[in-house]
Protein backbone atom coordinates (compact mmCIF):
# COMPACT_ATOMS: atom_id res chain seq x y z
CA UNK A 1 0.00 0.00 0.00
CA UNK A 2 1.21 3.54 -0.58
CA UNK A 3 3.15 5.04 2.17
CA UNK A 4 1.20 8.49 2.87
CA UNK A 5 -1.81 7.19 3.58
CA UNK A 6 -3.82 7.11 7.09
CA UNK A 7 -4.10 3.82 7.66
CA UNK A 8 -6.37 1.80 10.87
CA UNK A 9 -7.13 -1.35 11.75
CA UNK A 10 -10.25 -2.95 14.08
CA UNK A 11 -10.90 -6.09 14.83
CA UNK A 12 -14.42 -6.06 15.35
CA UNK A 13 -14.92 -9.14 17.64
CA UNK A 14 -11.99 -11.57 16.55
CA UNK A 15 -8.03 -10.78 16.14
CA UNK A 16 -7.37 -10.27 12.48
CA UNK A 17 -6.12 -13.58 10.75
CA UNK A 18 -2.44 -13.93 10.56
CA UNK A 19 -2.65 -14.34 6.97
CA UNK A 20 -3.96 -10.84 6.10
CA UNK A 21 -1.67 -8.74 4.42
CA UNK A 22 -1.73 -9.58 0.55
CA UNK A 23 0.40 -12.61 0.33
CA UNK A 24 -2.21 -15.29 -0.30
CA UNK A 25 -4.19 -15.52 -2.86
CA UNK A 26 -6.87 -12.92 -3.44
CA UNK A 27 -10.35 -13.45 -5.41
CA UNK A 28 -9.62 -12.39 -8.93
CA UNK A 29 -6.04 -14.72 -9.15
CA UNK A 30 -5.35 -16.62 -12.41
CA UNK A 31 -6.58 -19.81 -11.94
CA UNK A 32 -9.44 -20.99 -13.59
CA UNK A 33 -10.19 -17.50 -14.96
CA UNK A 34 -11.12 -16.66 -18.49
CA UNK A 35 -9.12 -14.55 -20.49
CA UNK A 36 -11.35 -12.09 -21.45
CA UNK A 37 -13.13 -9.96 -18.58
CA UNK A 38 -16.31 -9.05 -21.22
CA UNK A 39 -18.77 -11.17 -20.54
CA UNK A 40 -18.16 -10.46 -16.69
CA UNK A 41 -18.58 -6.27 -16.80
CA UNK A 42 -21.84 -4.60 -17.79
CA UNK A 43 -22.55 -2.39 -20.43
CA UNK A 44 -22.41 1.28 -19.46
CA UNK A 45 -25.64 2.76 -18.42
CA UNK A 46 -26.59 6.50 -18.44
CA UNK A 47 -29.97 6.48 -16.25
CA UNK A 48 -30.92 3.14 -13.75
CA UNK A 49 -33.89 1.30 -15.00
CA UNK A 50 -35.83 -0.62 -12.06
CA UNK A 51 -37.68 -3.84 -13.03
CA UNK A 52 -40.81 -4.89 -11.12
CA UNK A 53 -40.60 -4.58 -7.31
CA UNK A 54 -43.92 -5.38 -4.93
CA UNK A 55 -46.25 -3.34 -4.00
CA UNK A 56 -45.16 -3.09 -0.30
CA UNK A 57 -41.84 -2.04 -1.48
CA UNK A 58 -40.96 1.83 -1.37
CA UNK A 59 -39.52 2.21 -4.74
CA UNK A 60 -37.67 5.52 -4.68
CA UNK A 61 -34.62 7.10 -5.07
CA UNK A 62 -33.11 4.28 -8.13
CA UNK A 63 -35.36 4.96 -11.46
CA UNK A 64 -33.54 7.19 -13.32
CA UNK A 65 -30.70 7.83 -11.35
CA UNK A 66 -27.17 7.82 -12.52
CA UNK A 67 -24.76 5.55 -11.02
CA UNK A 68 -21.88 6.94 -8.73
CA UNK A 69 -18.34 6.22 -7.58
CA UNK A 70 -15.76 7.93 -5.88
CA UNK A 71 -14.95 10.17 -8.38
CA UNK A 72 -18.06 11.44 -8.20
CA UNK A 73 -18.71 11.80 -4.20
CA UNK A 74 -17.91 13.74 -1.37
CA UNK A 75 -16.92 12.75 1.95
CA UNK A 76 -13.40 11.01 2.99
CA UNK A 77 -12.81 7.86 0.77
CA UNK A 78 -12.62 4.85 2.61
CA UNK A 79 -11.63 1.61 1.60
CA UNK A 80 -13.30 -1.29 3.77
CA UNK A 81 -12.69 -5.27 4.36
CA UNK A 82 -14.68 -7.64 6.15
CA UNK A 83 -13.77 -10.84 6.28
CA UNK A 84 -14.89 -14.34 7.74
CA UNK A 85 -13.12 -17.52 7.62
CA UNK A 86 -15.28 -20.58 6.79
CA UNK A 87 -13.40 -23.25 9.10
CA UNK A 88 -13.85 -26.59 8.75
CA UNK A 89 -16.50 -26.18 5.79
CA UNK A 90 -16.55 -28.20 2.95
CA UNK A 91 -16.98 -25.75 0.67
CA UNK A 92 -15.12 -23.87 -2.29
CA UNK A 93 -15.23 -20.16 -2.92
CA UNK A 94 -17.42 -20.78 -6.12
CA UNK A 95 -20.15 -22.51 -4.44
CA UNK A 96 -19.86 -19.80 -1.59
CA UNK A 97 -20.59 -17.10 -4.09
CA UNK A 98 -23.26 -19.16 -6.28
CA UNK A 99 -25.24 -19.17 -3.00
CA UNK A 100 -24.66 -15.92 -2.20
CA UNK A 101 -25.64 -14.74 -4.74
CA UNK A 102 -28.95 -16.56 -5.03
CA UNK A 103 -29.66 -15.83 -1.78
CA UNK A 104 -28.51 -12.79 -1.55
CA UNK A 105 -30.74 -10.76 0.79
CA UNK A 106 -31.87 -13.34 3.24
CA UNK A 107 -28.11 -12.94 4.38
CA UNK A 108 -28.82 -9.15 5.75
CA UNK A 109 -29.61 -8.14 9.32
CA UNK A 110 -33.64 -8.28 9.69
CA UNK A 111 -35.51 -5.18 8.82
CA UNK A 112 -33.39 -4.48 5.77
CA UNK A 113 -34.97 -5.30 1.99
CA UNK A 114 -32.98 -6.39 -1.46
CA UNK A 115 -35.64 -6.48 -4.26
CA UNK A 116 -33.20 -8.48 -6.67
CA UNK A 117 -34.09 -9.25 -10.15
CA UNK A 118 -35.74 -12.76 -10.85
CA UNK A 119 -32.79 -13.38 -13.31
CA UNK A 120 -30.57 -13.48 -10.52
CA UNK A 121 -27.15 -11.12 -9.92
CA UNK A 122 -25.57 -10.95 -12.84
CA UNK A 123 -24.04 -7.87 -14.64
CA UNK A 124 -26.52 -4.80 -15.30
CA UNK A 125 -28.80 -6.00 -12.70
CA UNK A 126 -30.59 -3.37 -10.66
CA UNK A 127 -31.95 -3.92 -7.67
CA UNK A 128 -33.89 -1.94 -5.18
CA UNK A 129 -32.78 -1.81 -1.53
CA UNK A 130 -35.15 -0.54 1.64
CA UNK A 131 -32.78 0.12 4.58
CA UNK A 132 -33.57 0.23 8.19
CA UNK A 133 -32.17 4.21 9.04
CA UNK A 134 -32.39 5.56 12.29
CA UNK A 135 -35.79 6.13 14.39
CA UNK A 136 -37.83 3.72 12.44
CA UNK A 137 -37.39 4.96 9.25
CA UNK A 138 -36.94 3.30 6.01
CA UNK A 139 -34.31 4.27 3.08
CA UNK A 140 -34.81 3.60 -0.17
CA UNK A 141 -32.10 3.33 -2.50
CA UNK A 142 -30.55 0.79 -4.89
CA UNK A 143 -27.40 -0.72 -6.42
CA UNK A 144 -26.64 -1.39 -9.87
CA UNK A 145 -24.06 -4.86 -10.54
CA UNK A 146 -21.10 -3.95 -12.75
CA UNK A 147 -19.35 -6.95 -12.54
CA UNK A 148 -19.85 -10.58 -11.90
CA UNK A 149 -18.09 -13.91 -12.30
CA UNK A 150 -17.81 -17.14 -10.01
CA UNK A 151 -15.62 -15.83 -7.77
CA UNK A 152 -16.13 -12.57 -7.14
CA UNK A 153 -19.43 -9.86 -7.80
CA UNK A 154 -19.49 -6.36 -7.49
CA UNK A 155 -22.31 -3.53 -6.93
CA UNK A 156 -21.58 0.65 -7.44
CA UNK A 157 -24.20 2.50 -6.43
CA UNK A 158 -27.06 5.31 -7.46
CA UNK A 159 -27.48 9.34 -6.46
CA UNK A 160 -29.21 9.82 -2.99
CA UNK A 161 -27.42 6.63 -1.87
CA UNK A 162 -25.23 7.52 1.30
CA UNK A 163 -21.56 6.35 -0.58
CA UNK A 164 -20.81 7.11 -3.88
CA UNK A 165 -19.22 3.47 -4.06
CA UNK A 166 -18.22 0.06 -5.36
CA UNK A 167 -18.97 -2.81 -3.14
CA UNK A 168 -17.34 -6.44 -4.03
CA UNK A 169 -18.53 -9.60 -2.57
CA UNK A 170 -15.89 -12.55 -3.04
CA UNK A 171 -14.07 -15.10 -2.00
CA UNK A 172 -11.19 -17.07 -1.85
CA UNK A 173 -8.92 -20.14 -0.47
CA UNK A 174 -6.39 -19.39 2.50
CA UNK A 175 -5.02 -23.20 2.15
CA UNK A 176 -8.04 -25.13 2.46
CA UNK A 177 -10.51 -22.58 3.78
CA UNK A 178 -13.21 -20.74 2.21
CA UNK A 179 -12.96 -16.91 3.24
CA UNK A 180 -15.73 -14.38 2.31
CA UNK A 181 -14.49 -11.05 1.94
CA UNK A 182 -17.06 -7.88 1.73
CA UNK A 183 -14.92 -4.69 -0.12
CA UNK A 184 -16.34 -1.48 0.18
CA UNK A 185 -14.59 1.90 -1.82
CA UNK A 186 -16.88 4.47 -0.33
CA UNK A 187 -17.05 8.47 -0.15
CA UNK A 188 -20.26 9.76 1.86
CA UNK A 189 -22.36 11.14 -1.18
CA UNK A 190 -23.25 14.68 0.32
CA UNK A 191 -22.00 16.95 3.30
CA UNK A 192 -25.14 15.31 5.01
CA UNK A 193 -24.30 12.06 4.88
CA UNK A 194 -20.80 13.10 5.57
CA UNK A 195 -21.44 14.35 9.06
CA UNK A 196 -24.11 10.88 9.96
CA UNK A 197 -21.48 8.74 8.88
CA UNK A 198 -18.83 10.38 11.35
CA UNK A 199 -21.82 10.14 14.45
CA UNK A 200 -22.73 6.94 13.55
CA UNK A 201 -22.46 5.32 9.78
CA UNK A 202 -19.51 4.02 10.09
CA UNK A 203 -20.52 2.24 12.86
CA UNK A 204 -23.69 1.35 11.73
CA UNK A 205 -22.21 0.07 7.94
CA UNK A 206 -19.74 -2.10 9.81
CA UNK A 207 -22.21 -3.88 12.18
CA UNK A 208 -24.46 -4.45 9.00
CA UNK A 209 -21.59 -5.82 6.96
CA UNK A 210 -20.44 -7.91 9.88
CA UNK A 211 -23.35 -9.22 10.57
CA UNK A 212 -24.21 -10.29 6.74
CA UNK A 213 -21.19 -11.78 7.26
CA UNK A 214 -21.83 -14.08 10.29
CA UNK A 215 -25.15 -15.07 8.88
CA UNK A 216 -23.62 -16.21 5.21
CA UNK A 217 -20.80 -18.03 7.50
CA UNK A 218 -23.93 -19.57 9.89
CA UNK A 219 -25.50 -20.64 6.66
CA UNK A 220 -22.32 -23.02 5.38
CA UNK A 221 -22.26 -24.57 9.30
CA UNK A 222 -19.87 -21.88 10.40
CA UNK A 223 -20.00 -19.99 13.91
CA UNK A 224 -17.83 -17.23 12.95
CA UNK A 225 -17.46 -13.42 13.62
CA UNK A 226 -16.24 -10.96 11.00
CA UNK A 227 -12.72 -8.96 11.30
CA UNK A 228 -12.51 -5.53 9.43
CA UNK A 229 -9.82 -3.71 7.84
CA UNK A 230 -10.47 0.14 7.44
CA UNK A 231 -7.80 2.58 5.29
CA UNK A 232 -8.77 5.89 5.25
CA UNK A 233 -7.39 6.53 1.56
CA UNK A 234 -8.12 10.40 0.71
CA UNK A 235 -8.95 12.23 3.75
CA UNK A 236 -9.90 15.03 1.53
CA UNK A 237 -13.50 16.31 1.13
CA UNK A 238 -14.49 16.59 -3.03
CA UNK A 239 -16.72 19.95 -2.09
CA UNK A 240 -17.32 20.30 -5.80
CA UNK A 241 -19.85 17.90 -5.06
CA UNK A 242 -21.26 18.92 -2.25
CA UNK A 243 -24.88 19.57 -4.54
CA UNK A 244 -25.25 16.01 -4.25
CA UNK A 245 -27.35 16.22 -1.42
CA UNK A 246 -30.50 17.70 -3.88
CA UNK A 247 -30.31 13.72 -4.34
CA UNK A 248 -30.47 12.56 -0.95
CA UNK A 249 -32.03 9.32 -0.39
CA UNK A 250 -32.67 9.77 3.33
CA UNK A 251 -34.22 12.83 3.16
CA UNK A 252 -36.40 11.98 0.22
CA UNK A 253 -37.53 8.75 1.77
CA UNK A 254 -38.45 10.72 4.89
CA UNK A 255 -40.40 13.18 3.25
CA UNK A 256 -42.22 10.06 1.47
CA UNK A 257 -42.82 8.37 4.49
CA UNK A 258 -44.58 11.82 6.20
CA UNK A 259 -46.33 12.06 3.10
CA UNK A 260 -47.49 8.03 2.90
CA UNK A 261 -48.95 7.63 6.58
CA UNK A 262 -50.12 4.23 5.38
CA UNK A 263 -46.21 3.16 5.18
CA UNK A 264 -45.75 3.71 8.75
CA UNK A 265 -48.32 0.57 9.69
CA UNK A 266 -45.96 -1.40 7.44
CA UNK A 267 -42.70 -0.35 9.21
CA UNK A 268 -44.78 -0.89 12.59
CA UNK A 269 -45.67 -4.62 11.48
CA UNK A 270 -41.50 -5.25 10.62
CA UNK A 271 -40.11 -4.49 13.71
CA UNK B 1 8.91 -5.95 -12.72
CA UNK B 2 7.19 -8.89 -12.63
CA UNK B 3 4.19 -10.60 -10.10
CA UNK B 4 2.25 -13.31 -10.98
CA UNK B 5 0.23 -12.39 -14.11
CA UNK B 6 1.06 -8.91 -14.69
CA UNK B 7 4.25 -7.13 -15.70
CA UNK B 8 4.92 -3.15 -15.69
CA UNK B 9 7.56 -1.27 -17.30
CA UNK B 10 8.45 2.97 -16.58
CA UNK B 11 9.64 4.99 -19.10
CA UNK B 12 10.00 9.08 -19.52
CA UNK B 13 8.19 10.38 -22.55
CA UNK B 14 9.42 13.69 -21.27
CA UNK B 15 11.22 15.98 -18.61
CA UNK B 16 7.42 16.41 -17.19
CA UNK B 17 5.76 13.13 -18.30
CA UNK B 18 6.49 9.13 -17.29
CA UNK B 19 4.32 6.11 -18.67
CA UNK B 20 3.87 2.84 -17.01
CA UNK B 21 3.00 0.23 -19.63
CA UNK B 22 1.09 -2.62 -18.03
CA UNK B 23 0.68 -6.32 -19.52
CA UNK B 24 -1.30 -8.75 -18.36
CA UNK B 25 -3.60 -8.46 -15.68
CA UNK B 26 -4.93 -5.52 -13.25
CA UNK B 27 -6.89 -7.12 -10.11
CA UNK B 28 -6.20 -6.10 -6.45
CA UNK B 29 -3.34 -8.22 -6.44
CA UNK B 30 -1.67 -5.78 -8.91
CA UNK B 31 -1.23 -3.27 -6.13
CA UNK B 32 2.13 -3.45 -4.80
CA UNK B 33 3.50 -3.59 -8.66
CA UNK B 34 1.29 -0.67 -9.45
CA UNK B 35 2.35 1.77 -6.72
CA UNK B 36 5.94 0.74 -6.55
CA UNK B 37 6.22 1.44 -10.65
CA UNK B 38 3.94 4.79 -9.49
CA UNK B 39 6.33 5.93 -7.57
CA UNK B 40 9.49 5.67 -9.80
CA UNK B 41 7.19 7.41 -12.69
CA UNK B 42 7.31 10.01 -10.11
CA UNK B 43 10.46 10.23 -9.26
CA UNK B 44 11.77 12.31 -11.13
CA UNK B 45 8.85 15.24 -10.68
CA UNK B 46 6.46 14.32 -13.55
CA UNK B 47 3.82 16.41 -13.88
CA UNK B 48 1.65 13.71 -16.27
CA UNK B 49 1.59 9.82 -16.17
CA UNK B 50 0.77 7.84 -19.09
CA UNK B 51 -0.91 4.49 -17.85
CA UNK B 52 -0.58 2.36 -21.10
CA UNK B 53 -3.10 -0.34 -21.26
CA UNK B 54 -2.13 -1.48 -24.79
CA UNK B 55 -0.86 -4.90 -23.01
CA UNK B 56 -4.04 -5.36 -20.66
CA UNK B 57 -5.44 -9.01 -21.06
CA UNK B 58 -7.88 -8.64 -17.68
CA UNK B 59 -9.18 -5.93 -15.14
CA UNK B 60 -11.60 -6.62 -12.59
CA UNK B 61 -13.39 -5.15 -10.20
CA UNK B 62 -10.38 -5.06 -7.90
CA UNK B 63 -8.44 -3.61 -10.55
CA UNK B 64 -10.91 -0.78 -11.29
CA UNK B 65 -10.97 -0.04 -7.33
CA UNK B 66 -6.93 0.07 -7.75
CA UNK B 67 -7.01 3.11 -10.74
CA UNK B 68 -8.87 4.77 -7.57
CA UNK B 69 -6.32 4.66 -5.26
CA UNK B 70 -3.62 5.81 -7.96
CA UNK B 71 -6.19 8.84 -9.37
CA UNK B 72 -6.14 9.81 -5.61
CA UNK B 73 -2.48 9.55 -5.10
CA UNK B 74 -1.82 11.50 -8.32
CA UNK B 75 -4.42 14.56 -7.39
CA UNK B 76 -2.11 14.65 -3.82
CA UNK B 77 0.96 14.60 -5.85
CA UNK B 78 -0.35 17.60 -7.88
CA UNK B 79 -0.14 15.23 -11.34
CA UNK B 80 -2.42 14.52 -14.02
CA UNK B 81 -3.33 11.00 -14.22
CA UNK B 82 -4.15 9.58 -18.17
CA UNK B 83 -5.10 6.27 -20.15
CA UNK B 84 -3.79 5.45 -23.47
CA UNK B 85 -3.52 2.16 -25.44
CA UNK B 86 -7.22 1.41 -23.99
CA UNK B 87 -9.60 -1.04 -26.32
CA UNK B 88 -13.51 -0.50 -26.22
CA UNK B 89 -13.93 -2.69 -23.49
CA UNK B 90 -11.73 -1.35 -21.21
CA UNK B 91 -12.92 2.34 -22.32
CA UNK B 92 -16.62 1.13 -21.39
CA UNK B 93 -15.44 0.09 -18.31
CA UNK B 94 -13.92 3.31 -17.53
CA UNK B 95 -16.91 5.36 -18.56
CA UNK B 96 -19.53 2.45 -16.67
CA UNK B 97 -17.45 3.51 -13.63
CA UNK B 98 -17.30 6.93 -14.60
CA UNK B 99 -13.63 7.01 -13.91
CA UNK B 100 -13.27 8.71 -17.52
CA UNK B 101 -14.28 11.71 -15.95
CA UNK B 102 -11.33 11.75 -13.73
CA UNK B 103 -8.52 9.89 -15.41
CA UNK B 104 -8.22 11.38 -19.15
CA UNK B 105 -8.12 9.26 -22.09
CA UNK B 106 -6.33 9.41 -25.18
CA UNK B 107 -5.76 7.48 -28.41
CA UNK B 108 -1.61 8.03 -27.90
CA UNK B 109 1.15 9.08 -26.54
CA UNK B 110 1.73 12.37 -28.33
CA UNK B 111 -2.31 12.86 -27.58
CA UNK B 112 -1.73 13.06 -24.11
CA UNK B 113 0.95 15.29 -24.02
CA UNK B 114 -0.32 17.95 -26.10
CA UNK B 115 -3.15 17.64 -23.99
CA UNK B 116 -1.30 18.29 -20.70
CA UNK B 117 1.62 20.62 -22.60
CA UNK B 118 4.57 18.27 -21.05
Amino acid sequence: MMTDIETQTVATDEPEHPSEGGSQATPGDAEARPRSSEANWSKPVDRLALGAVPSSAMNLNVEGRRLVGPVQGFGQLWQKRYRVRLDGADVTPEQVISTWKEEFGSFWPKGNSFYGPITGIAPGEVALLNLAAPGHQTLSTGVMVIYADEESFTFMTPEGHMFAAWITFSSYRDGPTAVVQIEVLLRSNDPFYEVSMGLFGHRQENAFWSATLHNLAARFGVDASATLEQTCVDRKRQWKNAGNVRHNAAIRSAVWTVTHPRHWFHRSGEA
Amino acid sequence: MTTGTTSVEVRRLSPAAAVIEVHGDITAASEPLLAEAYTRASDDGAKAVLLDFAGLDYMNSGGIGLLVTLLVRSQRQGQTLMAVGLNDHYRQILALTRLDEAIGIYDSEAAALVAVGA
